[in-house]
């Protein structure tokens, strides 16, 4: 059986471009084996959901510090649902205020990673969250 | 081009007096033996390695630190005035913006009310990036990150009742610049403030956005030609307004080190005076109105360092390089804002502790004007009750500290001074090293900084990952805790916004409107100074994603090389 390396999306929707965390995480995912791919600044939700129904990703993980997550995140989901891509697991991580959590996991966010995270922490998650499919 | 440092760029070998061998022999051998240190290496933030004990020794190793000379004379290592902080306080600076103009506008009038002396702006994500609140790449950003300005009609109602003749403002817009600043200048017109003596700054730093920020709209060549079009109509008709804030601030938030902020700061700056020399501009003319932004660090020493360093390098520059005889030209005046990436969202009280730890090393470092962050900013745009604290924060290092009382305190340290000039000197082989590319448009397309910083950061992330770097709340002493209160951005905004701009739209003369927009595209096409052309469109309420589109037309859209 072949093992097939977990592919990463990493994508900044949305006009910011603080893309430190961005970079520091597609690097360490990528360090930890994964096949990364990186979207770039200013991506639409509709050019996410392209990209990773092209790049057949199993895990999105956006990365958003401006406040627009509570806009952004549902219209991506609303989109990966309109492709059949419910399977795959999106991350968001940055900026986002606790109150503002439970609303993004009712849209599907599997999780979402605070300012302090250790890139590790992501890294354990999606082992964990994938490991009865790879 | 040669530099002042070509000959002693490096430090020479450390010579130890024998007072000093003495010392190792006969008190320090013996400690060690008995309690070793605590680590093998100790560095700085930006993991410089710092030395056990700095002595004169290590004064003569730095060749350029011998003599700091005095302040209020070149190179201005001590400070720029002669008296500093003993005649005039800096400038207490915050930067404030959200929601709407009226609600940004009384944010202002509150700080003004509470002794902060000077205003400072922030414009959310569309006004960043040139398109108006209701362009469809807008939604869920309008007033998020700043105050949301899309016309003349905006920037009339931000600075409603607050006399643009006495109060300084700094607008922290860069790709949008010169449209910002005409609306300035047309409410300054409309107030009757005197152009020729207004003051403030504008930030219309595009490098360091191509470099760290990434707010871009053009290719580097036109946005270049924008920024020197508004150091030419500065230098025509407002002589006290400083027309660029040369910015380290993002580059350090991106991850740089001390010594790469420093090093690509300074090297945007030279790039601006080349580009505007190109142009035909006198150096002495334009010089003095360029002003300098820097970060402020945890680390006390090295952040005051960068700060001696940084008026060593372009006292050095302007004189050696550039050949400017004015001493306005030489002096090098700088904002400092405290480090929004060193805030943490865990214990958000802390951050009050470490604000004012980095603010006092601006102040020791001999800043013109200071920004202190707000508590809750790893979190949101502060609360009112955050944004006092931190002015209140500047008030006691000001009036209760008693750093003020003289002229750079930590003159004459060995380890200031040695620092100093390692930091100068790590600056200078940066600065070479772009030189030898063609300058910094030339290292930006080769995505020179950019990689530079990307691996400065991953770095310290994954320092701070192994706990080599302790971050007290996040990865040592970890305590569970409750969410605070955050300052909430009523949505309604993009929707006041979007009303606002469609009686706009149907209330002004479209017919003036489509020829100045075409006035100012047939200007871009060809090599004229824009400010006039921009200054007319904002004046018959273009807005601002009108104009900037226009400019698009002819430019084109900047699309990076994504480094990672």
């Amino acid at each position: 059986m072949t093992e097939r390396k977990i592919r990463v999306l990493i994508a900044k929707p949305g006009l910011d471009g603080h893309d430190r965390g961005a970079k520091v995480i597609a690097r360490a995912l990528r360090d930890a084996g994964m096949e990364v791919i990186y979207t770039g600044l200013r991506q639409t939700p509709e050019m996410i959901a392209s990209a990773a129904a092209e790049e057949d990703v199993d895990v999105i993980g956006l990365s958003i510090l401006s406040g627009a997550h509570n806009t952004l995140c549902p219209q991506l989901m609303h989109l990966l649902h309109d492709k059949g891509m419910d399977d795959v697991t999106v991350l968001v991580g940055g900026i986002i205020p606790e109150a503002d959590i439970p609303a993004l996991k009712q849209a599907g966010i599997s999780e979402i990673f605070l300012p302090g995270t250790s890139t590790q922490d992501i890294v354990r998650f999606i082992h964990k969250r994938l490991a009865p499919a790879h | 081009m040669s530099d002042p440092l070509d000959a002693k760029a490096h430090a020479g070998p450390r010579k130890p007096s024998a007072r000093e061998r003495g010392w190792q022999q006969n008190t320090l051998e013996p400690a060690l033996r008995k309690s070793p240190e605590r680590q093998t290496e100790f560095t700085t933030t930006s993991s410089y390695p710092i030395r056990r004990l700095y002595t004169e020794a290590d004064l003569a190793a730095a060749e350029a630190s011998r003599d700091p000379g005095f302040p209020g004379e070149p190179p201005y290592t001590r400070g720029i005035h002669p008296t500093m902080y003993r005649t005039r306080l800096w400038t207490m600076r915050q930067f404030a913006g959200f929601g709407t103009a009226e609600d940004t506008n009384q944010r202002f009038r509150y700080l003004l009310a509470h002794g902060q002396t000077g205003l400072s702006t922030a414009f959310d994500l569309p006004t960043l990036m040139g398109y108006d609140s209701d362009h469809p790449l807008a939604a869920g950003e309008v007033g998020k990150c700043g105050v949301a300005i899309s016309s003349l009609a905006d920037m009339e109602v931000l600075f409603d009742q607050i006399p643009l003749a006495d109060v300084t403002t700094s607008m922290t817009i860069n790709s949008p610049a010169a449209v910002i600043w005409a609306m300035y200048l047309a409410v300054a017109e409309k107030q009757g403030a005197d152009w020729k003596k207004i003051s403030g700054t504008l930030q219309n730093d595009i490098l360091k956005e191509y470099i760290a920020q990434k707010e871009y709209i053009y290719p580097p060549e036109p946005s270049m030609r924008l920024v020197i079009d508004t150091f030419e109509f500065g230098m025509k008709h407002t002589p006290k307004f400083n027309v660029i804030s040369i910015s380290g601030y993002h580059i350090r938030e991106a991850g740089s080190t001390a010594i790469q902020e420093l090093a690509f700061t300074l090297r945007d700056g030279m790039e601006y005076v080349e580009w505007a020399l190109g142009r035909g501009l006198p150096v002495d003319e334009f010089a003095p109105q360029l002003s300098f932004f820097f970060n402020a660090h945890n680390d006390f020493f090295e952040e005051i360092a960068k700060y001696r360093a940084a008026r060593r390098i372009w006292s050095r520059a302007m004189t050696e390089r550039y050949k400017a005889v004015s001493p306005r030209s030489w002096a090098l005046r700088f904002h400092t804002q405290t480090a929004g990436c060193s805030l943490t969202a865990q214990q958000p009280t802390n951050n009050v502790v470490r604000t004012a730890i980095q603010a006092l090393a601006g102040v020791l470092g001999g800043t013109q004007s200071l920004h202190t962050n707000s508590l809750d900013e790893a979190w949101a745009l502060p609360t009112e009750f955050a944004a006092t604290i931190a002015l209140r924060t500047q008030q006691i290092i000001a009036h209760e500290t008693g750093v003020t009382n003289t002229v750079d305190p930590l003159g004459g340290s060995y380890f200031v001074e040695t620092l100093t000039s390692e930091v100068e000197q790590g600056a200078w082989d940066y600065i070479r090293r772009i030189d030898a590319m063609g300058g910094m448009v030339a290292a930006i397309e080769k995505s020179y900084p950019q990689r530079e910083i990307a691996e400065a950061s991953y770095r310290y992330q994954m320092a701070v990952d192994k706990k080599e770097k302790i971050i007290v709340g996040v990865n040592e002493y970890v305590t569970p805790e409750k969410p605070i209160e955050l300052l909430q951005i009523d949505e309604t905004v993009a929707r006041r916004q979007a009303a606002r701009l469609r009686k706009l739209r149907a209330e002004r003369s479209s017919a003036k409107v489509d020829r100045a927009l075409g006035g100012l595209q047939k200007a871009a096409r060809g090599k004229e100074n824009l400010m006039p052309y921009i200054y007319e469109a904002v004046k018959v309420y273009a807005t601002l994603g009108e104009i900037c589109e226009a400019m698009r037309a002819v430019f084109g859209a900047y699309e990076e090389v994504a480094v990672t």
